[in-house]
């Protein structure tokens, strides 16, 4: 293969390419970084409280039984929309009702049914969760998923 | 073994093989939960199986990579390791690093983000050994032979490092999270660590089939330079749905589906490289899992990464089971079998005797690899119909899992298969050894000539 080529241009095309192919991408995260800050994300809605409850979200790893926007671990619903789910698109302090209802809820307890921890979560800590959950929500993110199923 | 100091991998193979096992036995707990869910759930509930077993991974393949870049580079750079106790010592603080942040998820002691769930100071004792391990070899690389073996693999290794540090940005807004998040998750695996896999490919296939080396590097500059080109903008096939601009998708659908190439390249380069060789090499098993390598991470990076690459599928099959599938014959393709080869090529040779076992660990390369596809295929059709219930007819999620249970009954089989199958390999390399030569050997002989 490529007889007419020797080794060091293709040590130099290797080189050379993959710097201006570097450059390109982190332009477009550079871009990417800001248009996620300006348009699709609530910058102004980022508040202390959500910022606590993604402390929560990390703090007791629900990454590892959820996905949310579609990563993370497949055990569990996702739950980058939970908030639409719950109905908050139409009813916002009944979801806020309904997810905390769910988590005081824990465990069920349903023999033969996948299981979610108990967890002790001080009303601050379960608002900020469920307020991060709900600014999770309102991402544009290009109409993913496709079913409010998840 | 040419040089005294390439012992110095053996302790890190050890190590490795060891956290590879308990990895396994993490991996049938979590497979177990999937079947029978009540099991353990009072015990150990499933995140903490399902972290241990993600994290075990990371950190026996970086010390895989360690054990075999010691092995290889005073061969290549025709010196010795410039200090084999710093080796030594660099080992016993990543082991402790990897050991501490095992028991402490066992008590929830974790950051929360997907794979670098690891505490803060188990991240700055892992960045401190890895730098220990890149100083050591930089040394006997800069004062020895270059080559374009040792100079990719070096590039390999400290751009990993590179990318690793952006493990300690965690900014409050997710979406902005998840995009440097992938920094390091997708940056790595298709991406520096491609120049790692091809260049042990490259040594591997140097030294089993005598072709020369101009031809082999030329070739490594090809696929890295394939692998680079096509996997960082590639990155953006992680960017459709996460907040980012929708250009992504058209972009990184094309740039990720040049991915394969070099996945491709591999496969033809060792191939080719095998038939054209005269050396009739008596490590039968290591010319195995040389060709094997390629070969399952065409499959399982290539052909099963772009089954699920282009932004219109994507859309529907994100975070499903698919994705599962594909994460697993990936890793274990690319880089579970690639350190399995070296390990069983060096072996012999830092135990002094002629290649031993061989029988053995070749009936552990087709049971293992026989149960990773099998898993692979049953995850796949869990989740396309999980993909198509859920995303398509928009089935709620747990009903949708009630109708996916033989599928996960016959992963958590062939889990029991890849276990048995890892057993077989452990006792191949680390048990007494026998001068097993396989009966009528020459199939696995490079070049035409000689068969
Ligand atoms: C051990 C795995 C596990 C962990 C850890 C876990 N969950 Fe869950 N979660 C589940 C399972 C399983 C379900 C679905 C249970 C069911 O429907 O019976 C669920 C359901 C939910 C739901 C309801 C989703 C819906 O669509 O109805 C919410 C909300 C939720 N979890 C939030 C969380 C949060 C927040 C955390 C972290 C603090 C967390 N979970 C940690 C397993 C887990
Ligand atoms: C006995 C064999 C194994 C079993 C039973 C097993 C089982 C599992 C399970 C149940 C999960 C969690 C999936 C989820 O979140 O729903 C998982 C995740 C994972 N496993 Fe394994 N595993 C095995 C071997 C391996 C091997 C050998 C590798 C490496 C090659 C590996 C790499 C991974 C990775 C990368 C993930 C995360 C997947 C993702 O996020 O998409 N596993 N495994
Ligand atoms: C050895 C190389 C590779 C490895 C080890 C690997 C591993 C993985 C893993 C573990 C994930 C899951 C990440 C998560 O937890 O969210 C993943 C996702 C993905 N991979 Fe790969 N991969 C490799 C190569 C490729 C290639 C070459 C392609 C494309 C051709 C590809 C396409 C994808 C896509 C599209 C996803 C996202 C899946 C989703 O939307 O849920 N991968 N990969
Ligand atoms: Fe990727």
């Amino acid at each position: 293969m490529a007889d007419g080529l020797t080794k060091s241009a293709a040590r130099n095309i290797f080189y050379g390419g993959s710097l201006f192919f570097f450059l390109v991408f982190a332009g477009l995260t550079a871009h990417t970084h800001w248009y996620m800050v300006n348009v699709s994300t609530d910058s102004e809605g980022l508040t202390e409280s959500v910022e606590l409850g993604k402390h929560v979200w990390e703090r007791n790893m629900c990454i590892n039984c959820h996905s949310i926007m579609g990563e993370g671990a497949y055990f569990a619903p996702e739950l980058g929309n939970v908030w639409e789910r719950y109905g908050g698109h139409e009813n916002p302090e009944a979801a806020r009702a309904g997810i905390n209802a769910w988590i005081r809820a824990q465990p069920l307890g349903v023999e033969g049914r996948r299981q979610m921890p108990a967890y002790d979560f001080s009303d601050e800590e379960m608002n900020g969760l469920i307020d991060f959950l709900e600014w999770t929500d309102g991402i544009d993110d290009q109409n993913w998923p496709p079913h409010p199923a998840g | 073994m040419k040089y005294e100091t390439q012992k110095v991998a053996l302790p890190f193979f050890m190590v490795a093989m060891a956290l590879f096992t308990l990895q396994v036995v993490f991996g049938l707990l979590a497979a177990t939960v999937y079947a029978f869910p009540s099991f353990m759930t009072d015990v150990m509930p499933f995140h903490i199986m399902r972290v241990s077993h993600t994290n075990l991974l990371i950190v026996w393949l970086l010390i895989g990579f360690m054990g075999c870049t010691y092995y290889l580079m005073p061969e290549e750079a025709e010196r010795e390791i410039h200090s084999p106790n710093l080796a030594y010592l660099q080992l016993a603080i990543f082991a402790f690093a990897g050991a501490a942040a095992l028991v402490g998820y066992q008590f929830g002691i974790h950051e929360g983000r997907e794979f670098l769930e690891q505490p803060f100071w188990v991240k700055v004792l892992i960045t401190i050994s890895f730098l220990m391990f890149l100083f050591n070899t930089s040394m006997t690389l800069h004062r020895g032979r270059k080559t374009a073996i040792n100079l990719v693999l070096m590039l390999g290794l400290w751009l990993a490092a590179v990318f690793w540090l952006f493990a300690f940005y965690n900014p409050t807004n997710l979406a902005v999270d998840k995009l440097y998040w992938w920094w390091v998750v997708h940056l790595w695996v298709e991406g520096v660590w491609e120049l790692i896999m091809a260049s042990l490919l490259g040594y591997l296939l140097i030294k089993m089939t005598g072709v020369d080396r101009e031809v082999i590097e030329k070739w490594l500059y090809i696929i890295v330079g394939l692998a680079l080109f096509s996997g960082l903008l590639g990155t953006g096939h992680h960017y459709y749905w996460i907040g980012a601009p929708s250009y992504w998708q058209p972009l990184s659908s094309v740039f990720s589906t040049l991915e394969v190439a070099p996945f491709f390249a591999m496969v033809v380069f060792a191939f080719t490289m095998f038939w054209k060789g005269s050396r009739n090499h008596p490590n039968k098993a290591a010319m195995l899992w040389a060709l094997g390598c390629p070969t399952i991470a065409f499959f399982g990076a290539g052909v099963w990464g772009f089954m699920h690459t282009l932004s219109f599928v994507n859309y529907y099959t994100h975070g499903t089971q698919v994705t599962a599938a594909h994460g697993h014959l990936a890793f274990y393709g690319a880089y579970v079998m690639l350190i399995l080869g070296v390990i069983t090529y060096a072996m012999p040779q830092i135990r002094r005797v002629q290649p031993y076992n061989q029988v053995l660990n070749m009936w552990g390369f087709w049971v293992m690899t026989s149960g990773m596809c099998f898993m692979t295929f049953t995850l796949t059709f869990a989740g396309v119909v999980q993909t198509h219930l859920q995303r398509v007819l928009g089935m709620n999620y747990m009903e949708v899992q009630l109708q996916l249970e033989l599928f996960y009954i016959m992963r958590l089989g062939s889990g029991i298969a890849v276990a048995v199958g890892a057993g077989m390999l452990l006792y191949a390399f680390f048990g007494p050894a026998r001068e097993q030569v396989p009966a009528g050997g020459t199939q696995i002989t490079a070049g035409t000539g000689s068969a």
